[in-house]
C-alpha cells in the first residue's frame, strides 16, 4: 500500500510536477516511460515518489518511447491502469503504437509536454507533436497552465476508462512555458482524487485465465472499415462523457471546464483562436485592445479531439474577423486549426474574415505586442469587411516577411 | 508445475490451446513449435506475438486460433508486450487483485507462463532493441524465436538471420551473385550475453529436447530465450511433407546444433558460472551439402562457380561445432 502524500491546500508546482502528482494519485499500475526533454521531470518526479514509498504500481524505464507506449498497450490489455509521458521526437517514435492503442480501445493516459519536431533539432515548445497525434484516434485535452495540467490529467483517466468511451487520452501542456514554470496549484487530497477517478475497471483482461481473450487481431477489407468507423463513432460520442466528467469535477472543485474556452467572446468583433499558453497572453492583449475600443476576444479548444465543431461555430457566430494561430509548421497548406475552424463556420453559414498566423515555432517567444498587432490587423479587416492581409502570415519571423494565399 | 510427458502419442493428444485449423502453410514448422511449447505445460499460458506469419494466420477477425490470452501489437515489440504483461501480472498479484480463477491457479502453484513468439525478422532485426531492453530489465517471460531465416510473411526477403548463399527475394541468386552475402547473426550467444538465466536452441523435429528445454525455461526466474529452427516450406522451397526431414538434416549436419547456455546466478542475480551443454550429438555428422541440397533456396550453390560457398559453409559449421564443444568441455 502506497504512503499518503501530505499535500497543502495550495502547492507551487510547475506543469511537470502537476502532471506527475496526478499520475501518482491515479494509482497507475504500470507506468512505462522513457525520458525526453521537456517532459523528463514527469518521470523523474514519479520515480522519486516511488523511491519514497508513495507509488504502489510498477515503474518501468524502458529503452525507447516505442517500447513505452507498447508497454502501456500490453499492460492495459492485461487489464491494469497504464500511463506514460513524452514529448516531440519521443511522441513521433510512439506514433505507430498510438494508433494501436486507440484501435485496441485501451484507456491509456499520455501526458504530452509539447515540443517542436526536428529538423532542425529543437527542445522548446510548439505544437508539432500535438498535431502529429490528431488523427491517431485519441482524445486530446489541452491545458494552459499547471493547474489545468493537473486537473485534466485526473479527468483523463475518468474519461478514457468510462465504459462508454474506452479510448486513450492525451493531456497536452506547453514545453517549458507550462512544464517548467512554477505556479499556484490547488490539488485534491489523495483520497479525494482516488475517489473521483475510481477503481480501474478491467475489460477483456488477459490476466483472467478462465476467459482467454485475443487482442490485436487482423481485419482486412471485410471488417477493417466497420471497425474504424465504430471507433470514430465512439470517439465522437465521447463528448457526452467528457461533459459529464467536467461537470463532476466542477461539483468537486468549483473549477469549470468546457469543450471550447472563451474569453470576452460575448460581444467580440475580432477574435484570436489559439491553443496552449498563448491563450493567457492573448487574454492580456485582448484586455489592452478593449481599452483602445476594439472589442477583442480569445477562443481556444479544451478538447482538441474530438473537435467541437458546433461549439466553435456557435462561439464565433457574431465575430467579424478571426485569426487562427497555428503553432506548427503547416507543411504546404494552412494550419490545421485554420482549416477546421473555417469548415465549422462555413457549415454554419458564417463567413467572417479568416486569417492564419503561424507562430512560436521552436519556442520563439510570442509577445503581447505581437498579439496586439494581430488584433489591429483583424480590426482593419473587420471594418473593411474583407481580408486586407495575406491569409497566411508568420508572426514574429525575422528576415523578409513571408506570406501566402 | 512441470508436466509429465511419457511419449509422443500422449503428448500429441494433450489438450490443444492452439488450434491447428489456421491459415498457415501446410508443412509450416511454426505450428509444430507453438504446439510443442504450449503443450510443454499444463499451467495457464499467456502469449504475445509479433507481426508475422504466425500472427496473420491465427487471429483474423472474427476468428482466433488461440485458447489462451493472446496479444499482438506490432512487428518490433513482442518482447516488451510479453514483458509488460508479466509486469502487470506481478503488480496485480502483489496488490491481491488478480481475477479469481487466476488467483486460484497461483494458489495451486500453477503460475501463468508468459511467452512471446516472433519470427527472425521480429527478433534479429526490427524487434532486437525491444528484446534487448526487456532482457536487460530481467522480466519473467519466455521469448521464442521462430527462426525461418527469412521474412516469409512478406514474400521472402532476407533478414540478418538469412544464411550465406540463400537466394531470397532481396538477395536473389543471379548471373553474378550467389545470393545472400552475410553469415547468420549469432543470436543465441547474443542473448546469453545479456545474462539471461536460460538460453537454448531447439528444433521441432527433436520434440523431447525442445519440450525439456521449454520446461527448464518455465522453471527459472527471469527472461528465457529459445531459438527455434523453423523450416519454411514456402521460402526454403522444400516439399511440405519434408519439413521434419529437412529439420533433421539441419540438426544432424550441425548447421543447427542443439544446445543450451545456463547463466547460474546467485540470489542477487550475480552470475557465478556459465555452462554450455550440447544436448544432441549426431551419431553420424552428415555433410552440410546434404542439408543444402534438400532446399532449392540453395540450388544455385551447386553450380561450379558457386561451389566455394558450400566449402565456406562447411568450414563455418565445423568451426562453430568445435567452438561449442570446446565451451562445453571448459564449462563456460
Amino acid at each position: 500500500m502506497a504512503k499518503k502524500y501530505e499535500l497543502n491546500e495550495l502547492e507551487v508546482w510547475d506543469g511537470n510536477m502537476a502532471a506527475a502528482q496526478a499520475l501518482r494519485q491515479a494509482d497507475v499500475d504500470v507506468l512505462a516511460a522513457y525520458p525526453i526533454t521537456p517532459s523528463t521531470p514527469i518521470v523523474q518526479n514519479y520515480s522519486k515518489f516511488l523511491a519514497d514509498g508513495y507509488v504502489d504500481g510498477d515503474f518501468i524505464m524502458v529503452e525507447s518511447e516505442h517500447s513505452a507506449m507498447s508497454g502501456c498497450v500490453a499492460a492495459s490489455a492485461a487489464g491494469v491502469r497504464a500511463a506514460t509521458a513524452t514529448s516531440s521526437q519521443g511522441f513521433a517514435l510512439m506514433v505507430e503504437v498510438l494508433y494501436q492503442a486507440s484501435g485496441m480501445r485501451l484507456p491509456i493516459v499520455l501526458t504530452v509536454v509539447n515540443r517542436a519536431l526536428a529538423a532542425p533539432l529543437n527542445v522548446n515548445g510548439d505544437h508539432s507533436d500535438m498535431y502529429l497525434g490528431r488523427d491517431s484516434g485519441w482524445i486530446q485535452l489541452c491545458s494552459y497552465n499547471p493547474q489545468e495540467a493537473y486537473d485534466l490529467t485526473l479527468m483523463a483517466f475518468k474519461i478514457g476508462e468510462d465504459l462508454n468511451v474506452r479510448l486513450p487520452v492525451m493531456v497536452h501542456q506547453d514545453g517549458f512555458i507550462c512544464s517548467h514554470t512554477a505556479q499556484n496549484v490547488y490539488p485534491l487530497q489523495d483520497e479525494e482524487a482516488a475517489k473521483f477517478i475510481g477503481e480501474f475497471k478491467p475489460v477483456n483482461t488477459m490476466l483472467d485465465v478462465a476467459n482467454p481473450v485475443t487482442h490485436g487481431v487482423q481485419t482486412e477489407e471485410d471488417w477493417h472499415f466497420e471497425h474504424k468507423a465504430r471507433q470514430h463513432n465512439d470517439l465522437m460520442n465521447s463528448f457526452s462523457t467528457i461533459k459529464k466528467v467536467f461537470d463532476e469535477f466542477k461539483d468537486l472543485t468549483g473549477r469549470e471546464y468546457d469543450f471550447v474556452y472563451k474569453y470576452k467572446m460575448d460581444d467580440a468583433d475580432v477574435a484570436i483562436f489559439a491553443l496552449g499558453t498563448t491563450v493567457e497572453s492573448a487574454r492580456i492583449a485582448a484586455d489592452q485592445m478593449r481599452e483602445q475600443g476594439i472589442k477583442a476576444g480569445v477562443i481556444s479548444l479544451r478538447v482538441f479531439r474530438p473537435f467541437p465543431f458546433n461549439e466553435v461555430a456557435e462561439a464565433l457566430k457574431d465575430v467579424k474577423a478571426v485569426a487562427t494561430l497555428d503553432r506548427s509548421a503547416p507543411g504546404g497548406t494552412f494550419g490545421a486549426l485554420y482549416n477546421e475552424v473555417s469548415a465549422a463556420l462555413l457549415a454554419h453559414g458564417k463567413n467572417p474574415v479568416m486569417l492564419n498566423y503561424i507562430y512560436g515555432l521552436g519556442g520563439r517567444d510570442t509577445t503581447i505586442d505581437m498579439l496586439k498587432e494581430v488584433y489591429k490587423e483583424l480590426d482593419e479587416c473587420a471594418k473593411a469587411g474583407e481580408a486586407k492581409y495575406p491569409l497566411q502570415q508568420f508572426l514574429g519571423l525575422r528576415g523578409p516577411k513571408l506570406a501566402f494565399y | 508445475m512441470v508436466k509429465k510427458i511419457k511419449n509422443l502419442k500422449e503428448f500429441s493428444l494433450s489438450n490443444d490451446r492452439f488450434e491447428g485449423a489456421n491459415l498457415m502453410c501446410p508443412g509450416c514448422s511454426h505450428n509444430i513449435i507453438v504446439r510443442e511449447v504450449l503443450n510443454a505445460t499444463n499451467d495457464p499460458v499467456i502469449v504475445a506475438t509479433a507481426t508475422g506469419c504466425l500472427e496473420v494466420c491465427t487471429a483474423v477477425y472474427p476468428k482466433t486460433s488461440w485458447d489462451v490470452s493472446w496479444i499482438h501489437i506490432g512487428f518490433e515489440n513482442a518482447a516488451v508486450a510479453a514483458a509488460t504483461v508479466s509486469a502487470a501480472y506481478e503488480v496485480m498479484k502483489r496488490k491481491g487483485k488478480l481475477p479469481p480463477a487466476t488467483q486460484k491457479m497461483v494458489d495451486e502453484g500453477r503460475e501463468p507462463k508468459i511467452v512471446a513468439f516472433a519470427g527472425d525478422g521480429g527478433t534479429y532485426d526490427i524487434g532486437f532493441q525491444s528484446l534487448s531492453g526487456a532482457f536487460e530489465r530481467g522480466h519473467n517471460f519466455m521469448y521464442v524465436c521462430l527462426d525461418n531465416e527469412v521474412y516469409a510473411n512478406t514474400g521472402g526477403q532476407r533478414s540478418s538471420s538469412t544464411p550465406i548463399g540463400a537466394s531470397t527475394t532481396t538477395s536473389p541468386a543471379g548471373k553474378v551473385s550467389y545470393g545472400e552475402k552475410m553469415m547468420k547473426k549469432s543470436m543465441v550467444e547474443i542473448m546469453a550475453d545479456h545474462g539471461a538465466p536460460y538460453v537454448a536452441q531447439v528444433s521441432p523435429s527433436k520434440w523431447k529436447d525442445l519440450v525439456k528445454k521449454v520446461q527448464k525455461g518455465f522453471e527459472v526466474n527471469g527472461p528465457v530465450y529459445i531459438n527455434a529452427q523453423s523450416a519454411c516450406t514456402t521460402e526454403w522451397k522444400h516439399a511440405p511433407e519434408d519439413t521434419i526431414e529437412v529439420s533433421d538434416l539441419g540438426v544432424d549436419s550441425c548447421v543447427w546444433p542443439l544446445y543450451e547456455i545456463i547463466n547460474e546466478r546467485d540470489e542477487h542475480g550475480i552470475i557465478y558460472n556459465t555452462k554450455l551443454n550440447i544436448t544432441y550429438r549426431p551419431k553420424n555428422k552428415i555433410p552440410v551439402e546434404e542439408y543444402l541440397a534438400a532446399q532449392p533456396r540453395f540450388r544455385h550453390l551447386f553450380k561450379p562457380e558457386n561451389r566455394h560457398i558450400i566449402d565456406l559453409w562447411q568450414k563455418a559449421v565445423d568451426t562453430k561445432w568445435e567452438y561449442l564443444q570446446k565451451r562445453e568441455e571448459a564449462g563456460v
